[in-house]
């Protein structure tokens, strides 16, 4: 694995552009590149600064540079029978550990796995003040201070630039087997969760309009009994892996922008275009032609929230617009991080 | 800490009558016996006498109250039950103190979405309760859970004895109501399980009532465990038992909890319960396995054979719940069990790193020894968080500042080992002092200027959580002048 320790030429470039408040568009591996809303700033490049500083297998635990390689940090922690749980998303080989926590996205288990906000243990971060601070730490309990480094998951780079990270770690499943099941979408949100509660080894279950599909991932006799049980056609478990990383024909397909859905269990859209649904129900993934507006106020009449993925108007607002007052609270967080307003401006929101 | 003048001029007599506006006619605490039930929480050795209490029962209230205190500039320190070990509750002398146990009205479960609304002052162990009917429970579960509240828990992102597994407040809440200081309410995270923007959530648990008063919260449940069975192993030597949990660790087993108690706290225990253990155990583990009937026979053969080769020389399981019962009763009986042999203890909290565990239990035999005091270990081995518990007695000259400067040292040690000064008491009152310790200026600077985003004029629990550099400056040169050290005969580690 390539390493290399830049945190004081990093340091030192936010420092200077603090000084000249010229703000900067952080990049990682570049492979998210679209998300969020167009930053026009000087690119400070992240990926060079790379390598684990720290893995102790017995301790579930490790700690590495923001610029490693996400295919890296999992074939280092397979050799050791371990995985990142959350499995998040790799749009390229050149995806970051830090884009990964910045962008705050989950692959398929999320509802059953957990998310990258609940692996973070801590982050060191340059702040808006070329300060390095580190927040958290390497520990499974730590209430000392605030939480300063969960905000980190999500805030697509906006609060500082993240030099390394310390994840929670968990023992790979020894087995994972995908099925296909002839049930319609309808069933999807009520069966998930009956078969989870019952104990089966759930780590996928979406439905593609046509079939509902399942990733069991557990111990090898969990997961044999599991499909013993459900039957249905088992597929090829690569089918879970191209799901996570948008290589599906769904995704592929260029015209309409897609959105990124978040609905409660069992509700559908109303919208025109045609979907793809998977965390038991919870994570739609949809593609038409609607204006943003009509899509935010579908997905907030289904008690969820929507929010621009790719594609559609540039300048059309990406997430669902904040309550006055809890976006004059995030602007005073993001300031008290980053007051000169210097990292990613305006990627969430105009104002933020 | 005395209050500057400025501040006592605020609570005005038209302040207190504004503020009796504001609530039910019993919800206004004046009189010094009323104030006096609040003058601590379980930290019982910081005591002050409240300037006020305010007891709102609905949201509303507390968004009026808080809205004078910020136009009057009175500072307010929320409480919920009052089971904090910290000090966090601590009240202030000239300001309000805000009692929300009684925003315990709502307790709504959703048992199809698996979630529930819960007041803030609703206790911990009633979500339970009204989950159980549907075979779900909420995971985390402090110790305190029949008493301490879901705010509380918040603030202090409380853990328990299943959180090894399930994880903590933080990881277990989804949305929750947040009322700022100029009384603005706002509604942080959401039932889906994300929300647009920066993730405020995450950030105010632990963050100990300084950042905004927590009414609401929507709180995600699980279904109750299909298996249990529960392990217990004595040990020769504590060393061989943190070992054993390195090793459970290390073998990717989970266990729904993992909990060690050393020779002392066996001995306290056995001569209050007796078990009929072997007197000459070293140490005791208690190791508790969920999920399927398969799942928790695999996984009991596993960490049974792993203890066995860790020097376990006395085993029991447990597979029904009566016998399960008893064996946690053991651990349930270990922290009064302890405080029968002393006049007064200290409850510590640290988290270190699991592997160290050993390492560390053995450095602070080294360390009680030094300053002359009985310590005794109990506590959540399988994630790294130690409970020594320091025995003293406050009648003799000295004693308590031995006994802190113990607890300090303690504290120092588990950083040195790359851990924390708490696993999940929180920094309260108490251990500002030790922040010191853990953080360095800039880190320190960005908590407050966190803290200045949602309280510029720090009104909202004063004093707590982050020192002032010039008293870590303070600190630091208390350090270097060895001779006005409290004790400097003693060895420091
Ligand atoms: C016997 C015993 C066992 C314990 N076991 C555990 C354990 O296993 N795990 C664990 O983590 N802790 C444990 N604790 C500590 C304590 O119970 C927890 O910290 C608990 O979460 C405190 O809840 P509370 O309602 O009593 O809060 P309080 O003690 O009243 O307050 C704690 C802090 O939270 C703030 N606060 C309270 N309510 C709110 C609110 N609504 N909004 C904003 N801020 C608020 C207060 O200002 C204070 O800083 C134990 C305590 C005791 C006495």
């Amino acid at each position: 694995m390539q390493e290399a320790d830049l945190s004081r030429e990093l340091s030192e470039r936010v420092a200077e552009a603090a000084r000249r408040g010229t703000p900067l568009r952080l990049v990682g591996g570049g492979t998210k590149a679209w998300y969020g809303r167009p930053v026009a700033a000087e690119p400070l490049a992240l990926a060079g600064h790379r390598g684990v500083v720290d893995y102790q297998p017995s301790e579930l635990v490790v700690r590495l540079r923001g610029g490693t390689r996400l295919v890296e940090l999992e074939a280092l922690l397979a050799a050791e029978g371990q995985w990142l749980a959350c499995d998040p998303p790799r749009f390229g080989a050149e995806t970051t550990v830090a884009g990964a926590l910045a962008a705050g996205l989950a692959g398929p288990g999320r509802p059953y796995l957990g998310g990258l906000r609940d692996a973070v243990l801590g982050v060191t971060l340059i702040n808006g003040r070329g300060e390095v601070v580190r927040l958290g730490g390497a520990v499974m309990k730590n209430v000392a201070g605030f939480d300063g480094f969960r905000p980190m998951v999500g805030a697509l780079g906006s609060l500082g630039v993240i030099l390394e990270v310390c994840l929670k770690v968990a023992p790979r499943p020894a087995s994972r087997r995908a099925l296909a099941l002839a049930l319609p979408r309808e069933a999807l949100a009520e069966r998930a969760e009956a078969w989870w509660r019952a104990g089966l080894p759930l780590a996928g279950a979406a439905h593609d309009g046509e079939r509902l599909r399942l990733c069991l991932a557990g111990s090898e006799s969990a997961v044999d009994e599991a499909v013993a049980t459900l039957g249905g056609d088992e597929e090829d478990p690569a089918y879970w892996s191209a799901l996570r990383d948008q290589r599906l024909p769904f995704f592929r397909d260029p015209g309409a922008p897609l959105w990124r859905l978040l609905l409660p269990p069992g509700a559908c859209p109303a919208l025109p275009g045609e979907g793809l649904v998977e965390w038991g129900g919870r994570q739609w993934w949809w593609r038409g032609e609607a204006p943003a507006e009509a899509v935010f106020a579908e997905a907030a009449r289904l008690g969820g929230q929507a929010s621009r993925w790719r594609g559609g108007d540039p300048r059309a607002p990406v997430f669902a617009p904040l309550a006055p007052p809890l976006l004059a609270l995030q602007r005073r967080l993001k300031a008290a991080f980053d007051p000169e307003g210097l990292f990613n401006p305006g990627i969430h929101y105009p104002e933020l | 800490m005395t209050a500057t003048p400025q501040a006592e001029a605020r609570m005005t007599a038209q302040f207190l009558q504004a503020l009796a506006a504001c609530l039910p006619a019993e919800g206004l605490v004046l009189d010094e016996a009323g104030r006096r039930a609040y003058e601590c929480d379980a930290l019982t050795l910081f005591r002050r006498l409240p300037g006020v209490v305010a007891i709102p029962e609905e949201i509303a209230q507390v968004q009026a109250i808080l809205r004078l205190c910020d136009d009057y500039g009175v500072p307010v320190v929320a409480r919920g039950a009052g089971t904090g070990l910290s000090g966090g509750a601590l009240p202030h002398a000239e300001g309000v103190l805000l009692n929300l146990s009684r925003l315990d009205a709502t307790l709504e479960i959703d048992p199809d979405r698996r979630l529930a609304r819960v007041g803030a002052g609703v206790r911990n162990l009633a979500i339970s309760q009204a989950a159980a009917p549907h075979g779900l429970y909420f995971a985390p579960d402090p110790s305190s859970q029949v008493a301490s509240t879901l705010g509380g828990n918040i603030a202090e992102n409380a853990g328990g004895v299943h959180c090894l597994k399930y994880g903590l407040t933080v990881n277990n809440v989804v949305a929750a109501t947040l009322i700022t200081i100029d009384g603005e309410r706002l509604t942080l995270g959401s039932p889906l399980g994300e929300a647009p923007g920066l993730d405020l959530l995450a950030l105010i648990h632990g963050s100990e009532g300084l950042l905004g008063v927590v009414v609401e919260a929507w709180v995600e449940l699980l279904p109750l465990p299909r298996d249990k069975r529960v392990l217990l192993a004595g040990f020769a030597e504590v060393t061989d038992c943190a070992e054993a949990v390195a090793a459970i660790i290390a073998a990717g087993v989970v266990p729904a909890g993992l909990e060690l108690m050393d020779r002392a706290a066996v001995v306290a225990v056995e001569a209050m319960v007796q078990q009929g253990w072997p007197c000459d155990l070293g140490a005791l583990l208690i190791c508790e396995l969920d999920g399927s009937a398969a799942e928790v026979t695999a996984q009991s053969e596993r960490v049974t054979a792993l203890l066995k080769t860790h020097g376990a020389d006395h085993l029991e399981s447990a597979t029904d719940p009566a016998e399960q019962a008893r064996i946690w009763s053991v651990r349930k009986a270990a922290f009064p069990a302890i405080a029968r042999l002393a006049p007064d203890t200290l409850v510590m909290d640290g988290s270190v790193p699991r592997r160290r565990l050993a390492a560390v239990l053995t450095r602070i035999i080294a360390l009680a020894e030094a300053y002359g005091l009985r310590v005794f270990n109990t506590f959540h081995a399988g994630d790294g968080n130690i409970h020594p518990v320091i025995l003293f007695d406050s009648r003799l000259e000295g004693e308590l500042e031995r006994a802190e400067s113990l607890g300090q040292a303690i504290l120092r040690l588990c950083v040195e080992e790359g851990g924390s000064i708490t696993g999940e008491h929180g920094v309260g009152a108490e251990k500002v002092d030790a922040m010191c310790d853990q953080f360095s200026a800039a880190e320190l600077r960005q908590f407050e200027a966190i803290k200045a985003a949602f309280d510029p004029r720090g009104l909202l629990n004063p004093g707590k959580l982050i020192p002032t550099l010039n008293r870590c400056a303070e600190l630091g040169h208390l350090h270097v002048k060895d001779g006005r050290f409290p004790h400097p005969e003693l060895p420091r580690f």
